[in-house]
């Protein structure tokens, strides 16, 4: 038997490989992509000074860099949660969504409620309306068997056809016209943390999100009982753990997580619910969490640079007339070039026959 | 009566693509590697066909280019998934991403500044049974849907259940090591399979470009990547239980295009009609897959120690 390329298992990986991992995956990114901005008659290395320096270099767009990484932290948050367990949801674009339909609807009643307790409800209610758009998947996955991956993603777009009757029927703005609901009470807005820029307490939000699922994963009896399902399902069931109820938990808790996504984009940023409300945050939160190792401060770094890379194409695309798309390109060469680049850790790859 | 052989049509016609990715999907879901790239290897299989045609004139030579970015796709999807032995979810994810990403991104370069969205003349429908009553209508279909229903489809059968071939495809999604024992570069398998699979899912996204709209849209495939992988389940991993799976996804589709059509006051939005499809695709998969009897290695990367 022979074949060109082999991998072969090594024991531990040596230090300066390790150390090389992360300049690699950016190094070769980068390359794979400069075609593309080639393609869009500009020059790589300016292109690469708006993607990735520029954002970095005034305050506002610093805040904006924030702002971009607010629901990919949330939803890198989610699909840890879940994946941690072993529960492949893939359904957090959709959750997102539920949390945002919750928070334009109950923003609208809450005009009479001091500040904090308004925001309190927002959130609240946001976490349940996700929880309850993972309902479904996660009962069938226990209950049946029924494959998670599969139904999740059929409930994706199940939701984009509700926030669609919803903006074309009850909530149409009833003065512009627009798909577009109302806009929602002042007292639910998120406070702006800093003047002139869109920085929220959405962005303090999923830093706190992330410090609890930390703590979850790494210092809680249900942490370690999820994580052990995630690692084995026979051996979790073998030591005594309730395999189902908890992988149950994860995904009722992954899909409220994803809804607090949503409830922060429509109280922080939109005040409406919108069709375009998230750029495929739900499906760029599984990349963030992959990246991040399934580890909160991984997530948390993931997704900060991911909101430099979303803010970077943007400024790419005004200033160089690149399609904005290439934000989105780079970030799934980034998580192809990264799982393939950490094998290296483990494995050494030999070209030619044996 | 008309209104049902209208409807059966119709159900045709949707369920090709469908139809053509899921079988895609099934030889990959057979060697083992379930491909979470159907999504986006559709979708730029879809705008490959669009952009060639367009460029060149010719609908066969898109189509054929499409064919032919969906096996690149489906290499890739094999470099990570066998080759590197890659979890199959995250990498079938990315890849998806990352062709949508590609697709909107040549469709912006190239067809940005226009004012009305491009299109082109697409595949004729072919009336082979004129003057023959129901078969008329029935038969008016693409040449691309007779090649799906009556050569794809058969075609996979016979190969996956009558050939050498399709026998080492079946043995290295359950049994791998015991495959390499008796000598089968599984990872050759599995290369093929992959390959297959990447042409048919862009041939099926090509199809909704080429003939079934005469253009390429942001929304063209919405989620039909993701039925075909729930169908696949549902089929039990048999193409010609593939196929019915397909045609019920189809007619619910094409009975919703029809009651939308009729123009009736309902007290729903009619966005319950275009939900109704996937919610049908998942009480479909409840019922017949609960019993599914998935491929043993599906998922499981393959290496030899």
């Amino acid at each position: 038997m022979s074949r060109w390329i082999t991998v072969e298992k090594r024991e531990t990986p040596p230090l300066g490989t390790r150390l090389l991992i992360p300049l690699l995956a950016l190094g070769g990114t980068f390359l794979l992509t400069s075609g593309l901005i080639l393609w869009g008659h500009a020059n790589p290395l300016r292109a690469y000074y708006y993607f990735l320096i520029a954002p970095l270099s005034s305050r506002f767009s610093l805040f904006e860099v924030l702002v971009s990484a607010t629901p990919l932290i949330l939803t890198g948050a989610s699909v840890t949660f879940a994946f941690s367990g072993g529960y492949y949801n893939i359904g957090a674009e959709g959750q997102l969504y539920a949390g945002a339909i919750a928070a334009a609807g109950v923003g609208l009643l809450v005009g009479g409620l001091p500040v904090p307790l308004a925001i309190l409800v927002l959130l609240v209610s946001g976490f349940l309306a996700g929880m309850a758009w993972a309902w479904l998947p996660a009962w069938l996955k226990v209950r049946w068997a029924v494959d998670e991956v599969v139904t999740t993603l059929l409930l994706n777009s199940v939701m984009a056809y509700i926030v669609s009757a919803l903006l074309n029927g009850p909530w149409r703005d009833p003065e512009s016209g627009w798909p577009q609901s109302p806009e929602i009470a002042a007292s639910a807005h998120l406070p702006k943390l800093a003047a002139r820029s869109r920085l929220n307490l959405g962005f303090l939000i999923a830093v706190l999100t992330l410090i609890v699922l930390w703590y979850v994963l790494n210092h809680t009896a249900f942490g370690l009982k999820l994580r052990a399902v995630g690692l084995g399902k026979s051996a979790a069931r073998f030591a005594g753990i309730p395999v189902e109820r908890t992988m149950f938990a994860a995904a009722l808790i992954s899909g409220g997580i994803a809804g607090i996504a949503g409830v922060c984009e429509v109280a922080g940023i939109q005040y409406h619910l919108i069709d375009a409300l998230s750029a495929g945050y739900g499906y760029t939160g599984i990349i963030i969490a992959t990246l991040g190792g399934l580890n909160a401060w991984g997530v948390g770094a993931a997704a900060l640079f991911f909101g430099l890379i979303d803010t970077g194409a943007q400024t790419v695309s005004r200033v160089l007339g690149v399609p904005v798309y290439l934000g989105e390109v780079t970030q799934a060469t980034m998580l192809l070039v990264t799982l393939a680049v950490l094998l290296l850790q483990h494995y050494r790859i030999r070209i030619g026959r044996r | 009566m008309e209104f049902i052989v209208s409807l059966l049509t119709a159900t045709l016609r949707v369920a090709t693509s469908i139809l053509l990715a899921a079988i895609g999907e099934t030889y990959a879901e057979r060697a083992g590697v379930l491909n979470l790239g159907i999504e986006g290897t559709m979708f730029f299989g879809a705008f490959v066909g669009f952009y060639v045609a367009d460029l060149t004139g010719s609908l066969w030579i898109g189509l054929a280019v499409a064919v032919l970015s969906g096996i690149i796709a489906g290499l890739l999807m094999a470099l990570f998934s066998v080759t590197l032995g890659v979890n199959q979810h995250v990498s079938g994810l990315g890849l998806t991403l990352l062709l949508s990403g590609l697709a909107l991104f040549a469709f912006r370069l190239k067809y940005g500044g226009r004012s009305t969205p491009p299109s082109i003349e697409p595949f004729p429908l072919l009336s082979p049974f004129r003057g023959i009553p129901i078969l008329e209508t029935l038969g008016e279909q693409y040449l691309l849907t007779y090649i799906t229903f009556l050569v794809i489809v058969p075609l996979a059968w016979w190969l996956l259940y009558h050939t050498d071939f399709g026998l080492k495809v079946r043995a290295v999604g359950e049994n791998p090591e015991a495959v390499d024992a008796a000598g089968v570069d599984v990872y050759r398998i599995r290369y093929l399979a992959l390959v297959i699979a990447g042409g048919l899912m862009a041939a099926g996204g090509a199809f909704l470009s080429l003939a079934q709209l005469g253009a390429f849209t942001h929304g063209i495939v919405s989620g039909r990547g993701w039925v075909a992988i729930a169908l696949v389940i549902f089929g039990n991993w048999d193409p010609f239980k593939v196929t019915l799976g397909s045609l019920i996804f189809g007619g619910t589709f094409a009975l919703q295009l029809r009651l939308q059509a009729m123009g009736l006051q309902l007290p729903i939005p009619y966005e319950t009609f275009l939900a109704l499809p996937y919610l049908v695709t998942i009480a479909a998969l409840v019922i017949a897959g609960r019993n599914a009897a998935y491929p043993a290695a599906l998922l499981k990367p393959y290496r030899r120690e």
